[in-house]
This record gives C-alpha cells, structure tokens and sequence, in this order.
C-alpha cells in the first residue's frame, strides 16, 4: 500500500524573529538560537542564520522546512559553479527563485511554513528581502519576520538611516532583540549576528548572551 | 546513392570512425549564407549574408543576446525558439539574463541529443551566439556534433574561409576596437566571401550588442549610418 499523501498543517519545530537592516557597508542580520517545540523551549543553541554562495539567509518558522530550503539554495549554487565558468548568481537573483520556490510549494498546498529572510548586494549595493510561505516578497532596507514585524519593525523604521556604521547597525539590532526578548514569549537571550559586505564577504558571529537586559521590580526602576 | 554504407544512420561509426550523418550536417551549415562575428572588450557584432532580403540571419533573443545562423532554416528556427524559451525561464525564475555561456551549453547539448539516437538527424544548423553578461563580451559558436567553441572572432557559413583569413590577420586588434571599428571590421570581413558581390541594404544584416547597449539588428536603411564608416556599403538601387 502506499503511504497517503502528507503535508505540513502546522509547523512543529519552529524558530522565531529574524531581523535585519542594510548599513552603509552591507547587510546586518539576527536571530536568537532558540528552536521550540511548541512552547516548549526545547533546542536552545541552534544557528538559524546560513551563509549561502552570494548571500546569508535567516528564517524564522518549521526549522525543518528552513534545512529543506537551505539545501535547494545550495544545490543551485553548487550546480552553477559546476559550469566552471565564473558566473555565479547574485543575491536578488537567489531571492527570485526562493520566491518562486515559495509560491509553487502554496500552490501545491503544501507550503515551506517559513518567513525567510536573505541578504547580500546587487551591484555595489545592500540588498535585503523577505518571502513568507505564500510567496509573497519585498526587499526593504529594513526587515523583521514573526513578532519582529509588529515589535522590532516599528523601532527599525523610526531609526534606520542609510549610511549607518557597523556599529550603529548592531547597537539598533541588539535593541531589537531585547525588546523582543521581553515581550516575545518564545526567545531565549542567546543571540546571533551575522553580517554580508557589499562584496560578498559573509561573517558569522559565534552565538552570545543578550547583554543590558534589566530584571529589576518595576517600582525600582527610576525613570529618566 | 549511398556514399557508403555507413551513412544511413547517426548512430553508425565507419570503419574509419566516422560518423557520416554528423559529418553531412556539419556540411549543411557550410552550404548556408556566411554570417561572422567579432567581440571587443565591450561589444559583439555578428553580421551576415543575406540571399534574400526577407531572410532573418540575425536574432535579437533577449536584451543583451542575439543568435545569427548558417544552415537549415527550419532547424535554426527550431533551435531559436529553444533558446527564447529558455531565455524566458532564466528570466522567469531569477528576474535577470540568463548567462551567455550557459545558453550554448543548452544548445550544445540539445545538438549533441541528436547524434546520439538512431532515427533523429543532427540539427543542419551552425549558430554564434553574441551576448553580453555579468562575465563580460560572449561570442559563441555552435555545431550540429555538439561541440560548442568561445571566440574572439569567428565566420561560418559559404566561402567563409576568406572571412576567417580576414578575422586571423586583425584579430589582435579587436579587443580595443571602439564600437564603429568593430562594425567596420564586420562588414570588411564577411564581404571577403562575396568578392565579386558588393554590400548593400538588401544582402546584409548586422547585429550589435554592447556592455551599455541592447542587441539590436540592423538592416535595410538602418545599415546606411555604417556607410560612411566601411565605404563599401552601397545604397541598393
């Protein structure tokens, strides 16, 4: 007999926000590790952010749909450099077969349940885009996928500016990621940073606790 | 009317090891109308014979691709409307150009298909592919075997022998060609296969493409700007 027909009704082990932002020399990107089951914290140091031939990719959703999506981009990349001939895709051209990738798996019913968001340039440029599990995408210097959208977002677009430094980038994120730390209910406070240079160059930062969080009572705390 | 008993099929070596069918299409392609072409560090032109006036040597495929054929028209038609489809699923899954090289690989490989099964025939059509991508100035020619050749500069076609000869004395010159140099070698060298015959608006088509510049076929009045660059460019009366 054979099996039925299974697909994804509901995502099982997933992954929340990814934020990122363009600056003046490239593409600044970040999530926490956490993996849930659920509510149940359950893979707390899992890297979600994927240096892929051109570009990084971070997703927030099914874990296993983003392994599933990480492998297609990179048999693709593989397959082009097997033409030995110096071609090699660009980010924004990654970008629109991932979408296209999206929309045939909503047409089929069967989606990647994932918000992915890819990084990289396009002709000396940052470029950043977002495609969700129904194939819809824009690119924006400034993205935010899951509760980043409605927490992280807002902050990103009152503070973003184009030629922002390294280290403003990071300092914007990482308020990002704390805010989303208090109020989103599945984040753990290890973070992950992850950077594309306009050429090319992708650094990945090791996996760190979230710093400046505040614990205290909320009558002890003065404000300014 | 055999020439030997082993040309009946594609898939038949000779003695010798030959392939006859192979060797017969690739003969196809030098009893078609001869077409060249020539790249610079940033341009391609491809021009060609025309017999007939109505004839379409010289395609525009995509913004920055263009195909001139020698051979079958039948079959470089064939081969063309295979190339502006895969053109168009490049630029449907990526939203940009599909990469030169790639596009002779397909051709190439489509080509070779047909030497390798007994009751198809090799495509009687020889193709250069000029084009422009993010890896520079492409010039590309194709053969009915499969093989698939990069050049600086390169004829096919009927007495294209005289236009090679041509193209192999000035060659080194070609990379620093300016835009109307290039065009100006063009039309010398494919007028090398018809000594006795002069150019005019109605037997040559020129294609151009360029790292700033569309593929863009020029033909009819369109070629009189180039007049007075070449000087053997005759108004048809």
């Amino acid at each position: 007999m054979d099996a039925p027909i299974t697909r994804t009704l509901e995502p099982i082990n997933t992954g929340t926000s990814v934020v990122g932002i363009t600056y003046k020399d490239g593409v600044l990107i970040a999530s926490d590790t956490l993996v849930s089951y659920g509510s149940l914290s359950r893979f707390r140091s899992i890297q979600r952010l994927v240096s892929i031939g051109p570009c990084l990719i971070g997703a927030s959703g099914d874990y296993s749909d983003f392994q599933h999506i990480t492998d297609l981009l990179t048999q693709k990349v593989d397959e082009a450099s097997f033409h030995q001939d110096g071609f090699q895709y660009t980010a924004p051209e990654l970008f629109e077969y991932l979408c296209r990738v999206m929309y045939e798996r909503r047409s089929k019913v069967n989606p990647y349940w994932n918000r992915v968001v890819m990084a990289g340039s396009k002709q000396g440029k940052p470029f950043l885009g977002c495609v969700d599990l129904y194939g819809t995408h824009y690119a924006s210097p400034t993205v935010a996928t899951g509760y980043g959208e409605q927490l992280a977002q807002p902050i990103l677009r009152k503070e973003w500016h184009p030629d922002m430094s390294l280290e403003e980038a990071h300092a914007l994120l990482e308020k990002c990621m704390r805010v989303l730390l208090y109020r989103d209910c599945y984040t753990i406070n290890k973070v992950q940073f992850a950077r594309i240079g306009l050429d090319g160059q992708t650094t990945i930062e090791p996996p760190a606790p979230l710093t400046g969080t505040r614990w205290e009572a909320p009558l002890t705390i003065t404000l300014p | 009317m055999y020439r030997t008993a082993y040309d009946s099929d594609v898939t038949i070596f000779s003695p010798q090891g030959r392939l006859y069918q192979i060797e017969y299409a690739m003969e196809a392609v030098k009893q078609g109308a001869a077409t060249a072409g020539l790249k610079s560090n940033t341009h391609v032109v491809l021009v060609a014979i025309k017999r007939n006036e109505s004839q379409q040597k010289v395609l525009a495929l995509d913004q920055q691709i263009g195909a001139s054929t020698a051979g079958l028209t039948a079959d470089a038609r064939k081969l063309l409307d295979f190339m502006k489809s895969e053109i168009m699923n490049f630029r449907w899954a990526h939203e940009s150009q599909i990469p030169v090289n790639w596009l002779a690989v397909e051709v190439s490989d489509k080509s070779q298909k047909r030497t390798q099964h007994a009751g198809s025939r090799p495509f009687g059509v020889g193709m250069l592919i000029a084009g422009v991508d993010s890896q520079g100035t492409h010039l590309y020619q194709t053969c009915p075997s499969g093989n698939y050749f990069d050049y600086y500069s390169c004829a096919i076609g009927a007495r294209s022998q005289p236009v090679k000869t041509y193209l192999e004395k000035h060659y080194k010159e070609f990379p620093t060609c300016s835009r109307e140099e290039l065009i100006k070698h063009a039309l010398q060298a494919i007028k090398a296969s018809q000594p006795d015959e002069e150019l005019d608006t109605t037997n040559c088509s020129v294609g151009v493409v360029g790292v700033d510049e569309q593929f863009t076929v020029f033909e009819g009045e369109r070629l009189l700007p180039f007049d007075e660059a070449t000087m053997n460019l005759e108004r048809h009366q």
